[in-house]
């Protein structure tokens, strides 16, 4: 056992990347090699650092660490509220386990882009948006107050943006980019007024107080409730959850190990870490939390059922990680914290494994298409035998990782909302479907050629696929090996306890306490297996075609192929027609109406001027009658008005 | 120490006016000496600014027509509070970053470098004169250099757009005026003086007292602008030469948020508490028509310019709020917006400079061969839309905090039209810096020279430590609301 970890030594671990972003910048930019290893250096270290936290908060059962927060902005105000805005640290059993989850792949994702990157000329600008993604992350889920929050929420959507568009010469990766940082900008409309609220109701932003206040009963169920819907809209854009998913599939545009780091295992997971953060909030508000669930549920169905039709490997990824996302929000939404968490914890090494493995299948035939792959079995046998035990892994088959969270989520469905439950159910099916239609188009059958390299291409010759160098490798062998054992780590309740010790103790009550249930676990390893064999059947045996079937039920399949006219609906009419349109209308308005005016104005001016100019005469006689009139004019008026 | 800052640039304007033809090279530098000395000075005053104390520091005081002469009193008095004291700094340091900007400005320097510092001396004199009678000569000595700025080194349809400016503001001061003397001499007892008309016996007004209050609002309500008197604001950025709409943008709009609270806030603080719902709506309305024109414009400099119109809503929602936070949050606002739509201004200003277009449609792919501007450029886009870490969070959220309990809508309306923001900033970054390469910009250079890349450098370097530590300038701010948010209980 080691000593409690000092705050010092926290605090470094949010330095350490910031160091690395800010050293590249400056200093190494120009020998991207080094700029490189600056970044896996500090990374590492900050991983040693989480595993010491992680010691210290399984001593202190889960509970945060006894840190003090240091003032940064004070304002003090005559009436109402003081401002105060501290920056302080909250260690506790979640942040430990999400530092775990952030440091573990980040490091992992960097030794790998050593490899995929190598060459592009925009090396060092990876690696500084890179560590600026690092740090923001960190910094998001180690401070103790909600608006200290937001600002590294704010700045891990920034670290998206550019590393989306980080081929900003590819007009889709920066129109996706763009696209990811508005639609999740909206939902943080919705998050920030959340924070205004809860300033103005309580005056305060730390995240314990308002904890406190909230399970004690001073705050209204309504503000609450308020409150948690704004945050939740936050957290929907952050995690892609519907109606706000739509900027994650096109967020693929950026490198494979951005979208295996930041928009599969941690970014993306913001979102849920922030309503388990505020879990207790939602525990009071009722009708936030089901709200929540219910979302959840629609957007793991809608997702999964997206990523049967794609084409495109990291878009079947990315459609399954809004799927997983809907997963863990489904959990939360029904009171599962702990259930949720862990799928956090598991989700995040299998995901980012597909991912890798995707941009390993990547680096051999330079394209994404399925349709263009087949038969890298035998070609790439680490990247398949690693990307097949991640499937699994997330298919839930037991006793590999996915297997024991999907089970907990399950569970806690089963005994808190049957209708949901059915629904994640059916999402087990078609998870496995889908995986396995990924695995026997890419790996299976025969090699249809890839795709011939464009100028800043990867890796080497289609033609001829190869397996990927060691330094991809050895990170998808890593991670497989969570990707198996890491569902054993809650089998006697120590993830369960940690993160139960992060809750107050009014919350840590009510949470539901696990249950196996052989009938869940068999039921659901069932169908996950139908769904195996399933895809088999269609992609692997080509017993059943599905072409076929994609005709007999051609008005869904259209419906999926545009993605349920989503994309259609937003920039087509909300963007085009009414945002677009009735600023066109603005500016007709100001144009004519209100410069119209000004200009109306001015004219008048001129043309009464260029009248009265005609009086000037100079003419004696004209002036002297003018006089006489004025006089007339005045006495009359004089008389009129004091009548004698 | 105070008569130093207004008086000084306009010696240094009638130097550089003796100077021959043949040395004009060397105006540009005397500019500069003069800008950088005054930035040092005010540097020390923001040193030796005592945090503690509340109220005006450093006062000067001349009588310069006595009562017994007169029978009014008209005092040359200046002094500084913690919010003069943030706009001489914004002034002396956004005046620095013109001069050199203008380091390429070949035509007719001499009078260009005098005009640009007569001008410097008409704001200092309204950001320190404590005395109506010479705040408005402060305010309208800026009128004259500012119109020959515009119409003799301007682009485009220049006289137009100069005249435009010259009757909105003297249309406005008009009012202004008059509210001034309504003001003045009904007052009891009867007097020019800001801070003694602040404990005046306001009563016996030949006007109603909201009338007074709107004939001076409106006044500065031009100058800020706030719709509908914004649109001599895009004509004029338009056709300005860039540091003109540096100082346009970054200091003379200023003018009228600073002019506001000090004036028609401060000294009828009751009238304001009866008509805030009024500018909280005009201000939400600003913010909201301000963001949806400008999502239609393709012209760089006039997208900038509506984003003005938005962001200096803000800084009215702020001062509407009436309330401690929020009219601070207005005055970092200020400032904030001061130094990061002068910064937009300026990459603007290189972007010209080089592909001699400003359209949005035309220009594409610049982040391939100007890297330095592109950064630059996308830098100051963040900051305007608002990212934290940067200056604007600050001062917007402090806004949205002191606005939210008493106008739940308009703050509703502010948020939103943070996503407005993001919304026409990353469609210009997107359209002007992104996209395939266009070989037309391929061999233009990037920014290279020291006095394009110093006054990047040092804009950026202040937003972003105002961004992280805003806690430096806040405090300064503070000692200047703090009283009048006082009064306003």
């Amino acid at each position: 056992m080691l000593p409690e970890i000092p705050e010092g030594v926290v605090w470094s671990i949010l330095l350490l990347p910031i160091g690395s972003f800010i050293t590249i910048l400056m200093v190494t930019r120009p020998y991207p090699k080094l700029s490189g290893y600056m970044t896996v250096g500090t990374i590492g270290l900050a991983f040693l650092f989480a595993l010491w936290v992680l010691d210290s908060v399984i001593a202190s059962d889960g509970q945060a660490l006894p840190f003090q927060s240091h003032e940064w902005l004070t304002i003090n105000s005559p009436v109402g509220h003081d401002l105060v805005v501290n920056l302080g640290l909250r260690v506790d059993g979640l942040t430990a386990i999400m530092l775990l989850v952030v440091t573990s792949v980040s490091l992992l994702v960097q030794v790998y882009s050593q490899g995929y990157m190598a060459g592009d000329t925009g090396y060092s600008r990876y690696f500084v948006f890179m560590s600026l993604f690092t740090t923001s992350m960190l910094g998001l889920i180690m401070v103790d107050s909600i608006v200290v929050l937001f600002v590294f929420w704010e700045l891990v959507g920034l670290s998206s943006y550019l590393l989306i568009g980080f081929w900003f010469h590819k007009p889709a990766a920066a129109k996706a980019a763009m696209k990811a940082f508005i639609v999740t900008r909206l939902g943080d409309v919705g998050l920030l007024l959340a924070i205004i609220l809860i300033w103005v109701k309580t005056g305060t932003f730390d995240i314990a107080e308002i904890q406190e206040l909230a399970v004690a009963g001073l705050i209204s169920v309504n503000v609450l409730t308020v409150f948690g819907l704004g945050m939740f809209a936050g957290a929907a854009g952050k995690s892609a959850q519907f109606p706000l998913h739509v900027w994650l599939p096109d967020a693929m545009e950026g490198p494979t190990p951005v979208s295996a780091l930041i928009h599969a295992a941690t970014m993306v997971v913001a979102g849920v870490y922030l309503i388990a953060r505020m879990f207790p909030i939602y525990e009071v508000a009722d009708d936030a939390r089901m709200t929540i669930a219910a979302i959840g549920g629609t957007t793991a169905l809608i997702a999964a059922l997206l990523a049967l039709v794609v084409v495109d490997i990291k878009r079947v990824l990315a459609y399954s990680t809004i799927s997983q996302l809907g997963y863990m929000m489904l959990a939360l939404g029904l009171g599962g914290y702990v259930a949720a968490i862990f799928h956090l914890l598991t989700h995040a090494f299998f995901k980012a494994l597909l991912f890798l493995g995707s941009g390993s299948v990547n680096h051999a035939t330079n394209t994404f298409d399925m349709r263009k792959m087949g038969g890298l079995r035998k070609v790439m046998p680490w990247t398949y035998a690693t990307f097949l035990i991640a499937s699994l892994s997330l298919a839930g088959v037991f006793p590999l990782a996915g297997f024991w969270s999907k089970d907990e989520i399950l569970s806690d469905a089963w005994g808190e909302q049957q209708a949901l439950f059915w629904v994640a159910l059916g999402v087990v099916f078609l998870t496995a479907f889908y995986m396995f239609r990924a695995i026997f188009m890419t790996f299976e059958g025969e090699y249809q050629g890839g795709e011939e390299p464009e100028e800043e291409g990867h890796g080497g010759d289609p033609a001829h696929p190869h397996e990927s160098p060691w330094v991809m490798i050895v990170p998808l062998a890593v991670l497989a090996v969570p990707a198996v054992l890491i569902g054993f780590a809650n089998i006697n309740g120590g993830v369960e306890h940690i993160l139960a010790g992060a809750l107050p103790a009014e919350t840590r009550e009510g949470l539901h306490e696990f249950q196996f249930n052989w009938a869940i676990a068999l039921g659901s390893s069932a169908i996950a297996i139908a769904g195996i064999v399933g895809a088999y059947l269609f992609y692997g045996a080509k017993v059943l075609s599905s072409q076929a079937v994609s005709k007999a039920v051609r008005p869904l399949h259209i419906l999926l192929e545009r993605k349920y006219f989503l994309d259609d609906l937003y920039e087509g009419i909300f963007v085009n027609r009414l945002l677009l349109g009735g600023a066109a209308l603005l500016a007709w308005f100001d144009t004519n109406i209100v410069d119209g005016v000004a200009n109306g104005v001015a004219g008048t001016f001129r043309f009464g001027g260029s009248g009265l100019r005609l009086l000037q005469t100079g003419q004696v006689q004209v002036y002297g009658a003018m006089a006489f009139a004025g006089l007339l004019l005045a006495g009359g008026l004089v008389f009129l008005l004091n009548p004698l | 120490m105070l008569t130093f800052l207004v008086f000084f640039p306009v010696v240094g304007a009638i130097l550089i006016m003796t100077l021959r033809r043949e040395d004009e090279r060397y105006a540009k530098v005397m500019a500069l000496c003069v800008t950088g000395t005054l930035l040092v000075v005010s540097l020390v005053l923001f040193g030796l600014f005592d945090r503690g104390q509340e109220g005006l520091q450093f006062t000067e005081h001349f009588r310069w027509i006595r009562e017994q002469d007169a029978g009014f009193d008209i005092q040359y008095f200046l002094g500084v509070d913690g919010l003069s004291l943030t706009m001489v700094i914004l002034t002396t340091f956004l005046f620095t970053v013109a001069v050199l900007i203008s380091w390429n400005v070949e035509k007719r320097p001499n009078e260009y470098f005098a005009w640009m510092l007569a001008l410097m001396t008409g704001v200092m004199g309204v950001f320190l004169a404590q005395d109506l009678i010479f705040f408005f000569l402060f305010w309208e000595v800026e009128l004259l250099p500012m119109y020959f700025l515009i119409s003799i080194w301007g682009s485009g349809r220049k006289e137009y757009s100069a005249m435009k400016f010259l009757l909105f503001t003297i249309a406005g001061s008009a009012l202004m005026l008059a509210g001034f003397l309504l003001l003045a001499f009904s007052a009891e007892p009867s007097t020019f003086d800001m801070v003694a008309l602040r404990q005046a016996d306001l009563s016996n007004v030949v006007l109603p007292l909201p009338a007074i209050f709107f004939l001076i609002f409106i006044g500065f309500a031009v100058k800020l602008p706030i719709f509908p008197l914004h649109t001599w604001l895009p004509d004029a950025h338009t056709d300005a030469p860039t540091a003109v709409s540096v100082i346009l943008a970054g200091v003379l709009l200023k003018m009228g948020g600073y002019g506001i609270l000090r004036i028609p806030i401060s000294i009828m603080p009751d009238t304001a508490q009866d008509y805030a719902v009024w500018l909280a709506s005009i201000a939400a309305a600003s913010i909201l028509y301000g963001a949806f024109m400008t999502l239609r414009q393709t012209d760089l400099k006039r997208l900038i310019a509506y984003s003005s119109v938005s962001h200096m809503g803000y800084v009215l929602l702020g001062i509407a709020a009436l309330g401690h936070v929020g009219m601070t949050g207005a005055t970092l606002q200020m400032f904030s917006h001061g130094v990061i739509t002068g910064l937009l201004f300026v990459m603007v200003g290189m972007i010209y400079d080089r592909t001699h277009t400003r359209d949005i449609n035309e220009l594409s792919g610049l982040a391939h061969h100007m890297p330095i501007i592109a950064t630059g450029m996308i830098l100051a886009g963040l900051a305007s839309l608002g990212l934290p870490a940067m200056s604007g969070f600050v001062a917007e959220l402090m806004v949205f905090l002191g606005a939210a309990d008493r106008f739940a809508a308009p703050t509703i309306i502010g948020v939103v039209g943070i996503l407005l923001s993001a919304g026409y900033v990353l469609w210009m970054v997107r359209r002007v810096m992104f996209g395939p390469k266009d070989p037309r910009w391929a061999e233009l250079p990037d920014a290279t020279s020291w006095w394009e890349q110093i006054p990047m450098a040092a804009m950026l370097a202040v937003i972003i430590a105002v961004g992280i530590y805003p806690a430096r300038l806040v405090d300064v701010i503070e000692q200047g609301i703090l009283p009048l948010a006082a009064r306003l209980l």
